[in-house]
């Protein structure tokens, strides 16, 4: 059975489908490893394998939850104390759209709190560690799904991407994540943050793997009126040149504050990206440099208005008191975490009365100006390109004291977010031993177009993610 | 840049109780993130529409048609305490 657990998504299905692996044996081997797990990644693990053995063109590889997608009957917190003992009446569209075609749910993953964070250390169940070292963090929000992807405890994963949470703990842990344009894949069912920027997308070993995942994650649905899904379907990507493709470097998003380690990977893949036939040319983002503050003022004021919904009545933990306010106010002070307390404050201050057109107002404007930034790129090149992460993954516990320092780990990733397309990380070396991520971001809806050139360049890099493996 | 008072004002606002600490805490660190994204200030937007939903999609609208919900009694089951068929809570009124 070792033998099964080294097999990508792609192959396990593939071997399932010709008859040489039962998939009730690779379900088992995973809960194993899943239930045997030392670096927190999970919050929950299935006891049995599912009674019916599954079928369809995911041919029973299992899956692992971030914790915040509603899984019926299943604890779903959203690394919460709010939401103590919740077991959601209901079943999130796209979890329940990958169970239809095959994919049993094996595991819910541990995350920051309501996926506000870029370590994972914000989670009432504890940080998750590193594979790659456990001294250090996987990256966050989605840092348990990078992180059990990343040490061979599950196949696959689903994370959630609001300003980088699945792309930056995937750079942070050596594997793949994808997050898709907005619209592309339906919300409902995960338990919010911010609506206007929330994605959910695939974690895995390589971008085969996230094409076949995110075909079956993809479409329109009745219950999300914000959903479309994608114009076309999902092709596995394969490439193998880049002839012809311009990539686009921003000059407004590089450079300083950059480790050396991470700018050193980042320019040797984009020698290997011309070695395949691309073109690497400078691009101007002029307002991307703007995108972290528009960012931690449009998403705390999202959260803070999504957030109010937790307030001892309906779910979760209640603090019991004489009153109706004070019951309240106990409640969301004992069931909310520190970070969440300071972004839920943070957007109730730009929403108030007197400061919403300084900030909230303001910050609508640079998200139009960011987006069209990238409408005007997107004229000159192909896809944009940038590091992922500033840096490689931190020692746990080095930025927790100083709030901004952690926001400037989503320097690259926001402003993709903000004008809703998407965005791949794939890895692209090591800098003192650890991972690397380059992040490839195209147009809206041009997710084909994306996996296909993030292949490309995955087999010229060869990357060896054995590091992480347990 | 941002003081106790205020901070206690908005902490009202969203229903947050605050300890001391956490209040001194607070002011801190949101004076600090508050710096950075003053940052914004410095464009020029005028004329710019603002953003709020990125991709284009028109109205999405159904048919109007009565659907069943969740059950009544499996919802309830999620609640902290119920009675007669409802959520119960604590008196508006301070006691």
């Amino acid at each position: 059975m070792t033998d099964a657990v080294a097999l990508t998504a792609a192959q396990a299905a593939a071997a399932v489908e010709a008859g040489d692996l039962d998939p009730r044996e690779l379900f088992e081997a995973y809960r194993a490893r899943a239930a045997a797990d030392d670096l927190n990644a999970f919050v929950w693990v299935a006891g049995e394998a599912p009674g019916e053995p599954a079928s369809g063109p995911l041919a029973g590889v299992p899956l692992g939850v971030k914790d915040l997608f509603c899984t019926e009957g299943v604890p779903s917190q959203a690394g919460s104390k709010i939401l103590e003992g919740y077991r959601p009446p209901y079943t999130a569209s796209v979890v329940a759209r990958l169970a239809e075609a095959g994919a049993p749910l094996l595991a819910k993953t541990n995350q920051d709190e309501f996926a506000m964070g870029s370590s994972n250390e914000n989670s009432a169940f504890g940080p998750v560690l590193n594979p790659w070292d456990r001294s250090r963090v996987p990256g966050g929000s989605s840092g348990g799904s990078a992180a059990a992807v990343a040490a061979g405890l599950v196949p696959w994963a689903l994370g959630t991407d609001t300003g980088g949470s699945i792309r930056q703990p995937a750079a942070l842990c050596g594997i793949v994540g994808l997050k898709p344009t907005y619209g592309a894949v339906s919300r409902f069912g995960m338990i919010a943050f911010a609506s206007s920027l929330d994605q959910a997308g695939p974690l895995t070993r390589d971008v085969t793997d996230a094409a076949l995942l995110f075909r079956h994650m993809t479409g329109r649905d009745p219950r999300d009126s914000t959903s479309i899904g994608l114009p076309e379907e999902v092709r596995l990507p394969s490439a193998r040149r880049l002839d012809g493709i311009r990539l686009g470097v921003p000059d407004d998003l590089t450079g300083e504050g950059v480790e050396p380690g991470v700018m050193a990977a980042f320019e040797a893949a984009l020698d290997r990206a011309r070695e395949l036939g691309a073109t690497v040319e400078r691009v101007a983002l002029p307002h991307a440099d703007y995108g972290l503050s528009a960012y931690y003022v449009l998403a705390p004021a999202e959260a803070s208005s999504n957030l109010a919904r937790f307030d001892g009545v309906r779910y979760g933990l209640r603090v019991e008191a004489d009153d109706l306010l004070t019951m309240y106010t106990r409640t969301r002070h004992d069931g909310f975490g520190a970070e969440v307390k300071r972004r839920i404050m943070l957007g109730t201050y730009a929403l108030s009365s007197g400061y919403y057109d300084a900030y909230y107002g303001r910050a609508q404007r640079v998200r139009t100006k960011i987006a069209e930034d990238f409408k005007a790129a997107f004229d000159a090149v192909d896809f944009v390109v940038t590091p992922t992460s500033p840096g490689v993954a931190f020692e746990l516990g080095a930025k927790t004291g100083d709030p901004l320092s952690m926001y400037l780990n989503d320097y690259f990733t926001v402003p993709m977010s903000l004008a809703g397309i998407p965005a791949i990380s794939i890895p692209c070396g090591l800098s003192e031993g650890l991972p690397v991520g380059l992040q490839l971001a195209g147009p809206a809806f041009s997710e084909n177009r994306v996996l296909d050139a993030a292949f490309a360049l995955e087999q010229a890099l060869g990357f060896d993610g054995s590091g992480a493996r347990q | 840049m941002i003081d106790r008072e205020q901070v206690l004002h908005v902490a009202r606002l969203a229903r947050l109780s605050l300890s001391d600490d956490e209040v001194q805490q607070m002011a801190g660190e949101l004076s600090k993130v508050l710096g950075h994204i003053e940052k914004i200030a410095e464009l020029d937007l005028d004329g710019v529409p603002p953003t709020s939903h990125v991709v284009e999609v028109p109205n999405a609208l159904r048919p109007d048609e009565p659907r069943p919900s969740l059950p009544r009694d499996v919802v309830l089951a999620a609640a902290p305490a119920v009675a007669d068929g409802g959520f119960l809570v604590p008196s508006p009124q301070a006691g």
